[in-house]
C-alpha cells in the first residue's frame, strides 16, 4: 500500500490546535451537571479545572497522533476508532474551555442535540437506501420538506397523527419518485435531477402554503404534537434514560429505521441484491435481479423515511409548518451520509455529531458566550468537504452510484 | 464520478433541440397555469357548482390564469396599462436588470459544465464576490475612474480564489466538486452573516446584519436614472458573453476546458494539464459568478445584506442547462429568466399568485429539457419518445 500522510498531517494539525487551547487556557473550573430531574439516583455534578483538563487532552491527543505517524510509516491506517477517541477528547476540551466559569448541561444539551438529529437521521438513511442502490440522492431536502408540509396538512384536516405521518411518508417517496424516474428512465443525470427537485419542492410548498394554508392557518396549519412518551424504568436511568427512552413515536421509529436498515443492508438477500444493483449493475442483471425494480423500490422507500424525518419538524418539534423550515437540513444529512461513508450506523453517528454542533450553539448563546455561532453551524459542512477530500480516511461511495444503467 | 457520465452530460448539455426547448417552456408555463387556478379562491368556489353552471367555473379558470399571466408580462416587458412612458419602459429595464447578475452566473457555470465539472456552488461564489467588491466600496474613498474597476476587481478576485479553491481541491485530493461546492455555498452564507456582525462590515450603529452605502464612486453608473435599477454592469455582462464564447471557441485555454469536457483520460493523454485546468476553470467560472455578485451589490442594491445572493445561484444553473452552456443561450435564458423574475414582483403584487411560482416554472423547463422524451410524450409525439427510450 502506498504511504499516505493526510490522515497524520490533519491530527497534527489539531493537536496544534489543542496545544494553543492549553497554553491559552482560562483559569477556573467548568460544571458539569447531569441531571435533567426524574432519574431514579443523581448523579453528582462534577468541577473540572479547565488548565489541568486541557493538557491531560493535549496529551491523550499527542499520543494518538504519535500512533498515527507511526502507524503511517507502517503504511497501515490509522483505524477509525481512534480518529474516534481523538475527535472525542477534543470536543471535551472545546466545551471544558468555552463553558470556564459555568455549568455544562450534560444531558439537556443531548437531548436538544437527538432532537436537532432526528431529520438528520432519517434523511442520511433515505441518501444510504438511495445511493448504495446506484442513484446519487442530492433530493434528501426536498423529501424532508415534503414530509413536512404533508404532515402538517393532512394532521390538521384530520386531527389523526397517523395519517399525518402516512401521508409524509407518501409524500416523501413521491419527491424520490420524481427523481428515480428522471435519472432511471429519463437517464438525465442525477445531480442535476436532485438539485432542480429541491427547488421544485420548495416553490410547491412555499406556493401551496402562502395560497392555500394562509387562508386558513388554525384549520390548516395546526396539527396535534407527538406526546413524549416514557418508557417505564428505562425512562430513569440517569442520562441515557431522559436521553433516550422519554421522546416522542417519530423517535421511536427513528431508533426502529436504524436498526432496519442496517440489518436489511447487510443480513439479508435484499440487502445483497441492494448493493449489487449499486456496485455492479450489470453483473446483477446477469444473474436475473432486476435492476431498474430494484431502483425504484429503494429510492422511494429512502424517499419514505425521509418523509417521516420531515414531519419530525411539524408533529414532533415546532407544530406548524412554515416556508422552506426544513434551512438546509437535507444537505447536512447528505453531509452525514458521506461522512458516515454511506453506512447507515456510521452516518447515524456523524448525524448525531452535527446536531451535536448546531445545538451547542444555541446552548452557548444562551449563556451568552462570545463564540460566533455562524462558526459552530459551519461545522457539518467544513467537516465533510475534509472528509472528501480524503483527510480522515478514503471515502468512497458504492460503485455505480450517479450512473445510469442502461440495459443492452 | 466516471467519465463514461461526464461524457453523457455534456451530451446532454449541447445537445440541440430548439423545439423540445420550446415545449419545454410551454408545458412549465401550461403547469403554471394549472397551479395558479387551483390555488385560486374564485376557482375554487365556482367549482363547489360546477355541475350547475360550468361556465362559471372556465370564466374563474380563465380569470385566473390569464390575469397572472398578462400580469407577468406588463411586469417584465411592456406596461400598457401605465400612465405615463417611464412606467411603460421599466418593466422591460428590471427585466434587463435582472438578467444581468443570472446571465453572469450562469455564464459561469457553463464554462464549468463545458469542461466536464459541476460547479453548484454559484451562491456561495456570489456571495464572495459581493463581499470582496462591497468592502472595497464602501470602505475607500477613492476617484470613480480606479474605484469602481478596484472593486469590481476585489470582488472577482475574491470569488476566483474561491472557486479555484475548489478546483485545487480536486485536483490534489481527488474531492467531488459537487459535494464541495454544495458545502460552500452553506459555509459563505454563514460566513457573510458573520462578517456581517462585525465592526469590519457592519454599518455604524445599525442592529441588523448591514453594511454602509457603498461610496458613490464605487457604483455602477445607473444610465436611465436613479429610479431605475438597471446599470452600467449590464454591458458588463453583454462584454462577458463575448468574452466566454471567445474564451471557449477561439482561445487554446478554452480548447484545453472543452477537450477536458469531452473526455478527461485522451486530455491527459494529449498533454493537457489535468490538475491546472480543474483549477483555471472553477476559477473562471467562479470569477463570472463573483462579478454577478458585484453587479449585485455595486448596481442594483448599494449595500451588501445577507441576502445578496438571493437565489442567484440556483438560476443561474438553470440558466446554463437552458442555455446549453452556449453564451448566446445562456444570454437568451438569462433574460427569459429575468423577465420571470421581474414578472413575478408585479404578479404577486397585483393578483396574489405568490412569487414561488417562478421557481417551479423555472425547474419544471429544466426537468422537461433534460428529458426531451418526456416532453414529446406530453405533446403527444409518444412514438418519437417511445423510440428514444429503448434506443
Amino acid at each position: 500500500m502506498k504511504r499516505s500522510f493526510k490522515t497524520s498531517i490533519a491530527l497534527s494539525v489539531f493537536t496544534l490546535i489543542s496545544l494553543w487551547l492549553s497554553v491559552t487556557a482560562p483559569a477556573g473550573t467548568t460544571l458539569f451537571s447531569f441531571n435533567a430531574g426524574k432519574e431514579l439516583f443523581a448523579i453528582p455534578d462534577f468541577e473540572i479545572p479547565v488548565a489541568g483538563a486541557s493538557w491531560i487532552v493535549f496529551l491523550v491527543l499527542l499520543v494518538v497522533t504519535g500512533f498515527s505517524w507511526w502507524l503511517s510509516i507502517q503504511r497501515k491506517k490509522t483505524p477509525l476508532w481512534l480518529t474516534g477517541i481523538f475527535a472525542f477528547a477534543l470536543v471535551q476540551q472545546v466545551l471544558v474551555v468555552l463553558f470556564v466559569g459555568q455549568m455544562f448541561p450534560v444531558t439537556t444539551t443531548l437531548q436538544g442535540s437527538l432532537a436537532l438529529a432526528v431529520p438528520l437521521i432519517f434523511g442520511a438513511l433515505a441518501g444510504v437506501l438511495s445511493e448504495r442502490v446506484g442513484v446519487v440522492n442530492i433530493a434528501i431536502e426536498g423529501q424532508l420538506l415534503a414530509g413536512a408540509f404533508a404532515s402538517a396538512l393532512i394532521t390538521s384536516i384530520t386531527h389523526s397523527l397517523t395519517l399525518g405521518l402516512i401521508a409524509a411518508a407518501i409524500s416523501g417517496a413521491l419527491v424520490a419518485g420524481i427523481l428515480a424516474i428522471f435519472s432511471i428512465k429519463y437517464v438525465v443525470d442525477q445531480i442535476i435531477v436532485g438539485v432542480v427537485v429541491n427547488v421544485l419542492v420548495i416553490g410547491l410548498t412555499s406556493f401551496f402554503y402562502s395560497t392555500v394554508m394562509a387562508r386558513d392557518l388554525i384549520a390548516l396549519n395546526q396539527p396535534e404534537r407527538f406526546d413524549q412518551i416514557n418508557i417505564p424504568l428505562l425512562s430513569q436511568i440517569p442520562i441515557i434514560g431522559p436521553l433516550l427512552f422519554s421522546q416522542t413515536l417519530i423517535v421511536y421509529l427513528m431508533y426502529a429505521a436504524v436498526a432496519v436498515v442496517y440489518i436489511a443492508l447487510f443480513k439479508t438477500r435484499w440487502g445483497l441484491r441492494l448493493r449489487a444493483v449499486g456496485e455492479y449493475p450489470k453483473a446483477a442483471d446477469t444473474v436475473g435481479i432486476k435492476v431498474y425494480r430494484t431502483r425504484y423500490i429503494s429510492v422511494m422507500l429512502g424517499g419514505a423515511l425521509a418523509g417521516l424525518g420531515g414531519a419530525f419538524f411539524t408533529l414532533g418539534a415546532v407544530g406548524s409548518f412554515s416556508k422552506e423550515m426544513t434551512s438546509g437540513a437535507g444537505y447536512i444529512a447528505l453531509a452525514a451520509l458521506i461522512f458516515g461513508r454511506w453506512n447507515p450506523l456510521l452516518a447515524t453517528l456523524a448525524a448525531l455529531m452535527f446536531g451535536f454542533a448546531q445545538n451547542l450553539q444555541s446552548v452557548l448563546s444562551i449563556i451568552g458566550s462570545d463564540v460566533p455561532s455562524q462558526f459552530l453551524l459551519m461545522l457539518p459542512y467544513a467537516l465533510t468537504i475534509v472528509a472528501v477530500a480524503g483527510l480522515v480516511g478514503k471515502v468512497t461511495g458504492p460503485a455505480a452510484t450517479g450512473k445510469p444503467y442502461i440495459k443492452s | 464520478m466516471n467519465k463514461v457520465l461526464k461524457n453523457n452530460v455534456v451530451k446532454q448539455i449541447l445537445n440541440p433541440s430548439s423545439l423540445v426547448t420550446l415545449l419545454a417552456i410551454l408545458a412549465a408555463f401550461l403547469i403554471g397555469g394549472l397551479l395558479i387556478a387551483f390555488a385560486n379562491e374564485n376557482v375554487q368556489t365556482t367549482a363547489g357548482y360546477l355541475f350547475a353552471r360550468p361556465g362559471d367555473f372556465f370564466l374563474a379558470v380563465w380569470n385566473s390564469v390569464f390575469g397572472a399571466y398578462d400580469a407577468l408580462f406588463r411586469g417584465s416587458i411592456f406596461n400598457y396599462k401605465a400612465i405615463d412612458s417611464v412606467g411603460m419602459i421599466k418593466p422591460l429595464t428590471e427585466t434587463l436588470a435582472y438578467a444581468t447578475p443570472i446571465t453572469l452566473a450562469g455564464l459561469g457555470m457553463a464554462v464549468a459544465f463545458r469542461s466536464g465539472l459541476f460547479n453548484i456552488g454559484g451562491t456561495g461564489q456570489i456571495i464572495f464576490g459581493a463581499m470582496g467588491a462591497a468592502w472595497v466600496g464602501f470602505s475607500f474613498d477613492l476617484p470613480a475612474i480606479i474605484h469602481l474597476p478596484f472593486a469590481v476587481f476585489a470582488g472577482v478576485l475574491a470569488a476566483a480564489l474561491f472557486g479555484g479553491f475548489v478546483g485545487f481541491l480536486k485536483a490534489a485530493t481527488g474531492a467531488n466538486e459537487v459535494i464541495v461546492t454544495i458545502m460552500l455555498n452553506y459555509i459563505a452564507g454563514l460566513l457573510l452573516f458573520y462578517v456581517l456582525t462585525t465592526p469590519l462590515f457592519q454599518a455604524p450603529g445599525a442592529t441588523n446584519p448591514i453594511s454602509p452605502e457603498i461610496v458613490a464612486s464605487a457604483k455602477y453608473w445607473r444610465f436611465m436614472g436613479d429610479s431605475f435599477r438597471i446599470n452600467a454592469s449590464f454591458f458588463v455582462m453583454l462584454a462577458m458573453v463575448a468574452a466566454v464564447w471567445w474564451l471557449l471557441n477561439r482561445s487554446s485555454v478554452g480548447f484545453q476546458f472543452r477537450a477536458l469536457g469531452h473526455n478527461p483520460s485522451a486530455s491527459k493523454v494529449a498533454g493537457i494539464n489535468i490538475g491546472l485546468n480543474y483549477v483555471l476553470v472553477m476559477a473562471v467560472s467562479g470569477a463570472l459568478a463573483g462579478l454577478a455578485g458585484t453587479s449585485q451589490v455595486l448596481g442594483a442594491e448599494k449595500f451588501l445584506t445577507p441576502s445578496v445572493a438571493a437565489s442567484f445561484g440556483f438560476d443561474a444553473i438553470t440558466v446554463a442547462l437552458l442555455g446549453r452552456s452556449k453564451p448566446l443561450g445562456v444570454l437568451a435564458a438569462g433574460i427569459l429568466f429575468g423577465a420571470l423574475r421581474a414578472g413575478a414582483v408585479i404578479m404577486q403584487a397585483n393578483q396574489k399568485v405568490p412569487i414561488d411560482i417562478v421557481l417551479i416554472v423555472q425547474s419544471l423547463v429544466v426537468l422537461f429539457i433534460a428529458a426531451p422524451p418526456l416532453v414529446r410524450f406530453m405533446f403527444g409525439m409518444s412514438r418519437a419518445a417511445k423510440k428514444a427510450v429503448t434506443a
